[in-house]
């Protein structure tokens, strides 16, 4: 597979570690009444598609940046790579 | 129709004339006292146990393909009981006393091969986990052995014992682990189940799930709808995309392991070798080829095909402990779908939803488990309550903090 980087362009997939589903950027809120039971969901539960799937993947052999990368998980087609950070931010995260 | 040598004498004088289809196909009924669905090895063999052991016979196999095209068909057929935790070596080492009379049981040859599966070790502080692990296994009343490198060297002069990075220092043996002809289990259990009243249904895909107020009342199929007592679902590789029908989200990521075959060879391999510094096993086929596998890919995908850097990465770990395996040419290689759970470990369960069970989460680690799952899956169908050795494969684990994590890598499913 290769991951379009959108700093360095197209760069192949073995230079990467694959950390899960992106929506392990939305770290739910400790100090709510419901923390335990967000948090189980959070670190142990997945949607787990056979499709299109926004995922967590860590350019260790490169530029050590967190990507976002939308891929299709029933044709390894990948759709679109995004900056983890930029993602974050438009959700609101400080960082 | 029983199979014996004297049935095969009987039916060389008639020309063979008389053998029948080892099972039916019949039409789906509109009403079970439990469906299974998935044809794999573990969905058959819950169907054959609840026939035999459980006295449930209006019971139907629905499959979405053909019998055992999945995992059953695509694994690298090593048989062992070779765990520590409490949680699963009581379990693995009953699936290894149900191998060890399968045969007999089902009258099907399964080709159970007893040929022994070596871990090898590469320093000392892992000679010490493997004699922890060993321990672990006689206490669950499994056998372990301990080789050091002269033994070794005596019984396998092949292996790279002198590795500059990861010199070979002995091995812990199971000898009762093996090999089995893994597509004969699916088919034996298939006609025990068969000839016992249960209907396997073929290229029937289960389309939804009849819930109402929270209790599942039956399926929707490909080939219409059929109500059920129960529904058993198994079909791990496949658990997320069928328990989402049921608005299920499972601790369970999907993803392919890839497994490899060589040209045939003279008999080389007496058993399966792992090593220890990587993730390499193999082991020889009654077909001569060198079957072997490593790790996962490491990302989601329900694609049933991998990519060239585990290929690779498969290949370096062969070549460190026997450089031979540089001179075979590869036949084959192929892509099976692991259900990877977030503690490396299975799940044997009841639901949130009355009715509804659930099987999967095998890992790659389901072949070896079949008869066990089977029997266990069951157990708890026929009886509403877990077997004994099933009993910590729980889905709400997870939220107790009871995880059974063998190798301690935490919530993370591509590390298992």
């Amino acid at each position: 597979m290769i991951i379009p980087h959108p700093l360095l362009g197209p760069r192949d997939a073995a230079e990467f570690v694959y950390l899960g589903d992106a929506m392990l950027i939305d770290r739910p809120d400790p100090d709510a009444p419901d923390a335990a039971e967000a948090f189980h969901d959070y670190m142990y539960l997945r949607d787990n598609p056979a499709g299109p799937h926004r995922e967590l993947w860590y350019h260790e052999q490169g530029d050590r940046s967190w990507l976002v990368v939308t891929r299709d998980t029933t044709t390894h087609e990948i759709l679109s790579a995004e900056l983890a950070r930029d993602v974050a931010l438009a959700q609101g995260r400080d960082r | 129709m029983r199979y014996s040598a004297f049935r095969i004498l009987t039916e060389a004088l008639r020309g063979n004339r008389g053998w029948t289809p080892a099972w039916r196909e019949p039409d789906p009924k509109p009403e079970y006292d439990v469906v299974i669905i998935g044809g794999g090895g573990h969905g058959l063999a819950t169907a054959y146990y609840l026939a035999r052991e459980f006295g449930i016979r209006n019971v139907a196999v629905l499959e979405k393909s053909w019998l055992g095209s999945g995992n059953i068909g695509r694994n690298t057929t090593i048989i062992r009981s070779n765990y520590m935790l409490p949680g699963n070596e009581p379990f693995y080492e009953f699936s290894m006393k149900l191998w060890e009379g399968l045969e007999q049981d089902f009258n099907y040859n399964a080709m159970v091969s007893q040929r022994s599966i070596l871990n090898l070790f590469h320093s000392d502080p892992q000679r010490d986990a493997f004699v922890r692990r060993g321990n672990a296994m006689i206490l669950a009343g499994a056998d372990a052995e301990l080789a050091d490198q002269a033994q070794l060297r005596h019984e396998l002069p092949f292996l790279d014992f002198d590795n500059a990075r990861f010199p070979i220092k002995g091995g812990l043996y199971q000898r009762r682990g093996g090999t089995v002809r893994h597509d004969a289990v699916a088919w034996g259990y298939a006609r025990g189940a068969d000839s016992r009243g249960v209907d396997i249904i073929q290229n029937c895909e289960v389309t939804g799930f009849d819930i109402k107020d929270g209790k599942c009342l039956g399926v929707q199929t490909t080939r219409g709808a059929i109500r059920a007592g129960k529904v058993g679902v198994c079909v791990a590789g496949s658990s997320g995309r069928v328990m989402a029908k049921a608005g299920m989200r499972l601790p369970i990521e999907s993803h392919v392991l890839q497994a490899f075959v060589t040209e045939g060879l003279k008999p080389v391999l007496p058993g399966v070798i792992t090593f220890g510094a990587g993730h390499f096993y193999v082991s020889q086929s009654d077909k001569g080829g060198l079957v072997f596998g490593g790790d996962i890919d490491g990302y989601n995908t329900y694609a049933q095909r991998g990519n060239m850097p585990v290929i690779e990465d498969v290949a370096e770990g062969g070549m460190a402990i026997m450089p031979m395996i540089g001179r075979a040419r590869l036949l084959r290689s192929w892509g099976g779908l692991m259900d990877m759970s977030m503690d490396g470990s299975p799940f044997i369960d009841r639901t949130h939803i009355d009715g509804l069970y659930f099987n999967g989460g095998w890992c790659y680690g389901g072949f070896k488990a079949t008869p066990a799952s089977g029997y266990c899956y069951a157990h708890l169908l026929a009886r509403d309550e877990p077997h004994p050795t099933a009993i910590q494969m729980r889905l709400d684990r997870f939220r107790r903090g009871n995880l059974i994590d063998e190798k301690g890598q935490g919530a993370q499913p591509n590390l298992h």
